[in-house]
């Protein structure tokens, strides 16, 4: 049903529809209004059988899932920032183990300095912890993902995180097509565990493996996501048959057929460069914009294929590698060994900072242009950086960063938007 | 594309009166998208939400830094926080008070707007008469489908009670069709002052 509703009601909804026979979460700021609106629906019995679990911190909301799906239980759970990072142990436990959790994170930065606003830095830390990673470009893709979430998780026995832009989508209010019962129950079939803990037949996962198996058992995880590179486009192809609309997949082109200059990108960011694209291929600039669906597996052929004809490459990424610079870029640059072409960097819209239609345009044109830096910052306020690093220079007990720069722009979020 | 920037504080429905302006929308069949401005809202905090409707799908997310309409629903703003940033001429600005644009200081600023797209209206006033409480956002989106003609009263309405049941619901509409009346009724006194 087509309805107007806030993207953390629909992915709840949508995580009803799959029918979750256990939901642990811990609130934290953006993911809260998705597992609220999930206890709600136990708590009227609209979703049941379920059992939520309120859990008193992420680390065991993360240990309760590995549990519940490992006595056969659908799982599911929702974090962001710190809530992700606490759970960060747990979460090479349920890939190692190979149990199929499903996972919201609604994307947010990560302190210090503390910040509630979005960017890509938790979930991309996460990006080596064995869990498949999805990335929603809108509201409609991320419920839909939840769907297809389950169900590749399941085939291949393996946990599959669903990565939405914290409050630019999770509390977005648009119309949304939201499926049926039927339509999700035809879809994703009741979950067949691979392993399952039942005192009736005992039996013993986690055991301790030694230099003898050790990279064998871990290949397995490897292996699963080279098989997902396969499954997710056929599930994506499923999907669309049955509910009529291309949702997941492994990575999605626009306007790059012919592009002189592509940019990549993921997440809902890519809606703004879209319109931004539109604007420049009137101007005449042959660009276009490749989204990465899938993170891990990190589909390296297919951006090959994507990228190998074109004149520049323009990564855009929500999170910084300290020291080096893009994590989305480094595994880019991977697909691309042995082409010649530009490449540029572009980290933005860290900490929430708006990523603009006005900002990308002046981005683009430089880049077309070739007048960027290989390593660039977008919107970076040099001034301020500057005026720190000054202090820095000028005396040893300089104090901390945060502080000082706050004292040079003003309070938090005191801007007209 | 039709922007909307909505200013007020925490605690006076401002994220709401975006997502009810959106409902509205979307029961006329267009596409629409309400979001806050993200920060850590508190009562009595500065707050903005934003609505964006258009006749087909709508990509961008950017915060509303152009808007075509202002919705003030908080008046003590006006001279603390930059709420008219990317205000066009020709654009719509609705604030909640009693007071007109010159005695709220204003006057000099909007010399150049276009004058039959500026209004206030005691949305305030109007709400606690209907709901015992004067949270104006509903009412104010009565008054501002009367002065943009964006969407129509019975759209708001039907926003409002979706959202809100019972007394509450219809205590905000009857605010809503106050303050529509109210800013239809100046509007003509304003067309009749042009005309005369």
């Amino acid at each position: 049903m087509l309805r107007q509703v806030e993207g953390s009601r629909a992915v709840a909804e949508a995580v009803a529809l799959c029918r979750p026979e256990v939901i642990c979460a811990y609130p934290i700021s953006p993911q809260t209004h998705i597992v609220e609106n999930l206890s709600q629906l136990v708590k009227t019995g609209e979703l049941s059988p379920c059992e939520f679990v309120n859990v008193e911190s992420e680390f065991a909301a993360m240990s309760v899932a590995i549990g519940a799906s490992a006595t056969g239980a659908r799982a599911y759970t929702a974090t962001a920032s710190q809530g992700l990072l606490y759970m960060t142990e747990a979460l090479y436990n349920a890939s190692g183990l190979g149990l199929p959790i499903v996972m919201t994170v609604a994307n947010r930065a990560i302190g210090a300095p503390i910040n509630i606003w979005n960017d890509h830095s938790d979930s991309m830390s996460q990006r080596d912890s064995g869990w498949i990673q999805l990335y929603a470009e809108t509201n409609q893709e991320a419920l839909d993902l939840h769907i297809e979430a389950f169900r590749l998780a399941e085939e291949l026995s393996t946990p599959v995180m669903v990565c939405m832009d914290g409050f630019i989508l999770t509390h977005a209010v648009e119309r949304l097509e939201i499926p049926d019962q039927e339509q999700v129950d035809a879809f994703l079939p009741p979950f067949q565990p691979r392993q399952v803990l039942d005192p009736g037949e005992p039996i013993s996962i986690g055991a301790m493996v030694g230099p003898e198996a050790f990279m064998e058992v871990k290949y397995l995880a490897h292996a699963k996501q080279m098989q997902a590179l396969e499954l997710i486009p056929e599930i994506a192809a499923d999907f669309r048959g049955a509910f009529g609309r291309d949702s997941g997949g492994l990575i999605r082109c626009y306007r790059a057929e012919d592009a002189e200059t592509i940019v990549v990108a993921l997440g809902s960011v890519l809606g703004t460069i879209k319109d931004t694209i539109d604007e420049l291929r009137e101007q005449g600039v042959k660009i276009g914009v490749l989204g990465i669906s899938s993170f891990r597996p990190f589909p390296l052929d297919a951006v090959r294929e994507a990228l190998g004809h074109a004149q520049r490459v323009v990564v855009l990424e929500k999170a910084l590698a300290v020291g080096i610079g893009g994590i989305v870029a480094a595994n880019v640059r991977m697909a691309l060994a042995g082409i010649q072409l530009h490449g540029y960097t572009v980290i933005a819209g860290l900490g929430g900072r708006p990523i603009t239609k006005t900002s990308l345009h002046r981005l683009f044109t430089d880049a077309a242009a070739d007048r960027l830096e290989p390593l660039t910052f977008l919107d970076m306020d040099w001034d301020v950086v500057n005026r720190e690093l000054e202090r820095m220079g000028s005396s040893r007990a300089s104090g901390p960063h945060a502080e000082n720069i706050l004292r040079d722009v003003g309070p938090v979020a005191a801007g007209p938007v | 594309m039709f922007q909307i920037r909505i200013h007020g504080r925490g605690g006076q429905g401002v994220v709401t009166a975006a997502e009810l302006l959106s409902l509205a929308a979307f029961d006329e069949g267009r596409y629409a998208q309400a979001f806050p401005s993200f920060g850590s809202e508190r009562m009595g905090a500065p707050v903005v939400s934003f609505c964006r409707i258009d006749d087909h799908e709508i990509r961008v997310r950017e915060p509303v830094m152009e808007p075509d309409a202002l919705i003030i629903v908080d008046p003590t703003l006006l001279h603390q926080v930059d709420v008219f940033g990317g205000c066009k001429p020709d654009g719509f600005i609705l604030i909640n008070t009693a007071k007109g644009f010159d005695e709220l200081g204003l006057g000099e600023f909007v010399k150049d707007f276009r004058h039959e797209r500026l209004l206030t209206v005691p949305a305030g006033e109007l709400a606690r008469e209907h709901t015992g409480r004067a949270v104006a956002n509903a009412a104010l989106l009565g008054g501002f489908a009367a002065l943009s003609g964006l969407i129509s009263l019975d759209a708001v309405a039907r926003a409002i009670r979706e959202r809100f049941t019972g007394a509450v619901g219809e205590g905000n509409v009857a605010a809503a069709q106050a303050a529509h009346a109210w800013v239809a009724e100046e509007m003509r006194e304003l067309s009749g002052a042009t005309a005369g």
